[in-house]
Order: structure tokens, then C-alpha cells, then sequence
């Protein structure tokens, strides 16, 4: 059992194969696509998989202390920041391999003519308590 | 009546229920009902026959769900029609229950669900907290457990290593929540080893109170992981380290050796060290040469390296882990800890790094960029 993040990123991951923006879909595509996606959390969650889900509005602010007494800093929003995180979902999942194979089921979520979008996902898994036995 | 005894009675009274031609199911539900409604009223009022209690508050329950559920009507009619149940328990219910609940046909994670909630008789919700999910997915996680076993028959014997798999994944997961799994993992392999003689039930239960014996003494403040060589042996509980090898004596003279008594064995040996200096490593890597042929497993072999740099000499360790594949988890700063004893401290350091990035637990990558960083530090 172990616990495994699927990020989808906007920006920053291998070159997607359909880089058609989203805003130039349809609207009906648009609502397939979503719908897919909620689809796939419910039907995690009925093989007791699913752990959480969220997306991200694009727009951030990088924030650091800025000495004793003082207001933090902050910068940005970045338009053109090159990593950028849309959302993500974490699944607990019996293995590696169970992990990849839904990452990829995420991935044909559809896109442009309702076909498979192939979105590159990328599947980090989460750090957990240290083994009992180790030796 | 403590929670901890009330739960030893769930899976008798589970039996007893499937007994009477409650399906598992079903049965494995009212008894949690029942669980729930004891913790709540036994405190004010206890009851003077435990176990009768949770009977009859269990059929009760079952009772009326299944009246509820007008379309169990059916279910209904052939309840009125229920025999008595026969004097006498001539199969342990709970050996069956636990059985059930290992299934081979269920994946790892259901199988450990299932055990926790219908033979520990821990909550959806203790469970969940444990292994950090939503409480609707360990719910959905347990009950597709229940329905792949549903056809099961109940007191089909099953094979006892797939019991000994599924407490031994409870037991390793650690201890999270407000319920600590490795001792609860203990309480159901003593349960189980009274029930059933079985030298690597027996060898499972040695190995866990050898490490469980060393618990206090492995993490220090802020969680920090501290390695046997650096653990205050002070703090080892020598109750369990006795009580462990007590166990495992009794097992290894049955002289049927499998892997949980050879794991038992190594761990008894470093308990029985005062230092790290005093431990017999020729005789550890004996057991892990008899763990390497009984399983033949990678992580044998990395842990029988360990041992070997320690009872011939880091090149001699080194030189063992030549045919290991180099991405197994831990291989790296096993040879990082090799090469720092050789004397190379560069190489070393690289390694230390390295493994601190494959780590898949925090207090191991702080432990291993510290030791990176210690290294790192002498060399400037």
C-alpha cells in the first residue's frame, strides 16, 4: 500500500502531444472532459483507492520572511513561469505498477473531438513511516 | 472492560452469527454495530456475560437491519425458520475469520482492511485514520473485501502464509493514528499462535517482539531515525526481548526453519548484544545465508552484505553486493555506509546523497542527508 500523487501540470512536463488550450475547445467538450475526470474520482473511490483531489487556479505568489519585524515579500504572479501545476490527485494504491496504469486511464481523459487528450501526468510517490523491520 | 478485550470477542461472535446462516457480510456488520453499542453502554453498565451481551445485541441488530430493508423480506422469513445454534464450536471461528480475511483472492490492502476491521474489530474509522484515507474509501476498500469473499466458504482452511503476510504488512506500516498497528498486529499474531501451532506463526510473533522491543530506542526527539549501532541499549524492553526469544527457541526446535524464524534469529542476535562490537555477525550471516536460500530474496542479500562487511571487513562487503541490482531500495546507502568504512569517504558521500533522494520515507532522508552532509563536513 502506498500512497502516489498524480500532478497534471500545464507547463513544465514532457511536449504535449495535443497542445490545443483549453479555451479554444468547445464547451461541450470542455464539460466531457470534466466529466471524465469525476468519473474517474468516483470510480477510485468505489475500489477504495481514492484519497483526494484538487486543481489549482493558475495564478500565484511567491512569498518569503523578509527579517525580524518585517512584512513578508512577495513576487509575481509569473505568466510565463516555466513549471506550472493545474491540480492533482492522490490515490493509495497496492502497487507502483496499479499506480502508472491509472495515471494512465487519467490520461486518455478526452480532449478536441472527444478523443484521448494523452496528457502527460506525472506520478511522484508520497513519502511514508519508515519500515519496522529494516534489517 | 478495556477496548482492546472487547475487540478479542469480534470474531467469535462472527462465528456465531455465520453460524446461525447470517452471511459474513451481513454478520461482520452487526457486530460492529454491536462493537460501537458496547463502548458506549458497557462503561455505565457492564454486562456479566461479555460475550452473550455482544451475541444477542448482534442478532439484534442483524434483525433489524433486515427488517429495515424491505427487500430482505425474503431474509426475513428464513430467520424465523433459524435453527439454534449446535452446542459446542467444533471449528475456531476465529482461525476461520482470519482465514477469510487473508484470502488469496484479495489484494494486499483489502486483505488488511478486512482483517483489522472483522478479526480486530477496529472501527472503518480507526482504520482510515491509520492509513490515512477518507473514511468513504476504507469503507468502499472493506466492503469489496466482503463481497470478493462472499462465496468463500467460512471454514475452509486456508493457508496460513497468507495470514502471516497480511499481519506481518500490518505490523512493518508502522504506527499512525490513534491506533498503533504494529501492537495491534502483535495482539493478533499472539491470537492467532495460541490457536493454531505453527512454527512460522510462532517465528512471525518472536520476530515482531524483537523489534517491537527496540522501538523506544529507535527514533529519538523530533522523529530522527537512529541506527542500531547509535541505539541506547538501555532502552531495548527486555521483557519482550525474552519473551521473544522464548518464542523462537520453541520454533526452531520444531526444526522446520522458514523465513519469519530466520528474521526472528538475526534480530535475537543483535538483541542479545550489548554493543554493536559484541554482535555475533558470523553467525548473522549465517541465518541471512539460510534467509537467502529459503526465499532467495534481493533484500536478503543486501542485508546478508551488511552483515558479511561486518564480520569480514567492509571490502568483503562491498564485494558481496557485486551481483545486487544497484536500484533496489537501500542498496545505496548500504554502500555508502561500506564505502565509508573502506575509508572512501568521496564516494561515500555521493552514495549517501543519492540514497537520500530514492528514500521513500521522511526520517530516512533526513537521516541520509545527515550522514551525506556529516561526511561532506570532514572532507572540507
Amino acid at each position: 500500500m502506498a500512497k502516489y500523487l498524480l500532478l497534471k501540470h500545464y507547463r513544465g512536463g514532457p511536449t504535449p502531444l495535443h497542445d490545443v488550450p483549453m479555451d479554444q475547445w468547445t464547451p461541450e467538450e470542455i464539460s466531457a472532459h470534466v466529466q471524465y475526470m469525476r468519473d474517474f474520482a468516483a470510480r477510485l473511490e468505489e475500489t477504495g483507492e481514492f484519497v483526494e483531489g484538487q486543481a489549482l487556479s493558475p495564478e500565484g505568489t511567491f512569498v518569503r520572511y523578509d527579517g525580524e519585524g518585517r512584512p513578508p515579500v512577495t513576487d509575481g504572479p509569473f505568466a510565463e513561469t516555466k513549471d506550472l501545476i493545474a491540480g492533482w490527485m492522490v490515490i493509495d494504491v497496492d502497487t507502483y505498477d496499479r499506480a502508472l496504469e491509472l495515471a494512465g486511464e487519467l490520461s486518455a481523459a478526452p480532449g478536441v473531438g472527444g478523443k484521448p487528450l494523452h496528457e502527460w501526468l506525472e506520478v511522484r510517490p508520497f513519502l511514508t513511516e519508515p519500515p519496522t523491520i529494516s534489517e | 472492560m478495556d477496548e482492546a478485550v472487547l475487540r478479542t470477542l469480534a470474531p467469535a461472535v462472527i462465528g456465531i452469527l455465520v453460524r446461525r446462516g447470517v452471511d459474513f457480510a451481513t454478520a461482520e456488520d452487526a457486530v460492529q454495530d454491536a462493537l460501537v453499542e458496547a463502548v458506549r453502554a458497557w462503561p455505565t453498565d457492564p454486562p456479566r456475560d461479555p460475550k452473550g451481551w455482544l451475541v444477542a445485541v448482534s442478532w439484534r441488530k442483524f434483525l433489524d437491519a433486515a427488517r429495515a430493508d424491505t427487500s430482505r423480506r425474503r431474509r426475513e422469513a428464513l430467520v424465523e425458520l433459524e435453527p439454534t445454534p449446535a452446542p459446542g464450536e467444533p471449528v475456531d471461528d476465529t482461525l476461520a475469520l482470519y482465514f477469510l480475511c487473508a484470502h488469496p483472492s484479495l489484494t494486499p490492502a483489502s486483505a488488511v482492511a478486512l482483517t483489522l476491521r472483522a478479526v480486530g474489530g477496529l472501527t472503518t474509522r480507526q482504520i482510515a485514520r491509520a492509513y490515512l484515507v477518507p473514511e468513504t474509501t476504507m469503507a468502499q476498500r472493506i466492503s469489496r473485501a466482503k463481497r470478493t469473499v462472499t462465496g468463500v466458504r467460512f471454514n475452509q482452511p486456508g493457508d496460513v502464509s497468507t495470514v502471516l503476510r497480511v499481519l506481518y504488512l500490518v505490523f512493518n506500516e508502522g504506527h499512525s493514528g490513534d491506533v498503533d498497528l504494529a501492537a495491534e498486529a502483535i495482539r493478533l499474531t499472539r491470537q492467532l499462535a495460541a490457536r493454531i501451532r505453527h512454527e512460522e506463526v510462532a517465528g512471525l510473533l518472536a520476530l515482531m517482539l524483537l523489534h517491537h522491543a527496540r522501538r523506544p530506542a529507535r527514533t529519538a526527539t523530533g522523529g530522527r531515525l537512529v541506527p542500531l549501532a547509535e541505539q541506547d541499549r538501555g532502552l531495548w524492553d527486555r521483557h519482550l526481548i525474552a519473551e521473544g526469544v522464548q518464542v523462537l527457541q520453541n520454533a526452531l526446535a520444531r526444526d522446520r526453519l522458514g523465513e519469519f524464524q530466520a528474521q526472528a534469529a538475526v534480530a535475537a542476535l543483535h538483541a542479545d548484544a550489548r554493543t554493536t562490537e559484541e554482535t555475533d555477525w558470523v553467525q548473522i550471516v549465517e541465518w541471512y545465508d539460510e534467509l537467502v536460500r529459503l526465499t532467495d530474496s534481493p533484500v536478503a542479500r543486501l542485508n546478508r552484505a551488511v552483515a558479511v562487511g561486518e564480520a569480514d571487513g567492509p571490502r568483503a562487503g562491498l564485494a558481496a553486493l557485486v551481483d545486487l541490482d544497484p536500484t533496489l531500495p537501500r542498496y545505496a546507502a548500504v554502500a555508502a555506509h561500506l564505502h565509508e568504512r573502506d575509508g572512501d569517504l568521496v564516494t561515500a558521500a555521493r552514495l549517501y546523497a543519492e540514497a537520500a533522494r530514492a528514500a521513500l520515507s521522511h526520517p530516512e532522508v533526513d537521516h541520509l542527508t545527515r550522514q551525506a552532509a556529516r561526511l561532506n563536513a570532514l572532507r572540507r
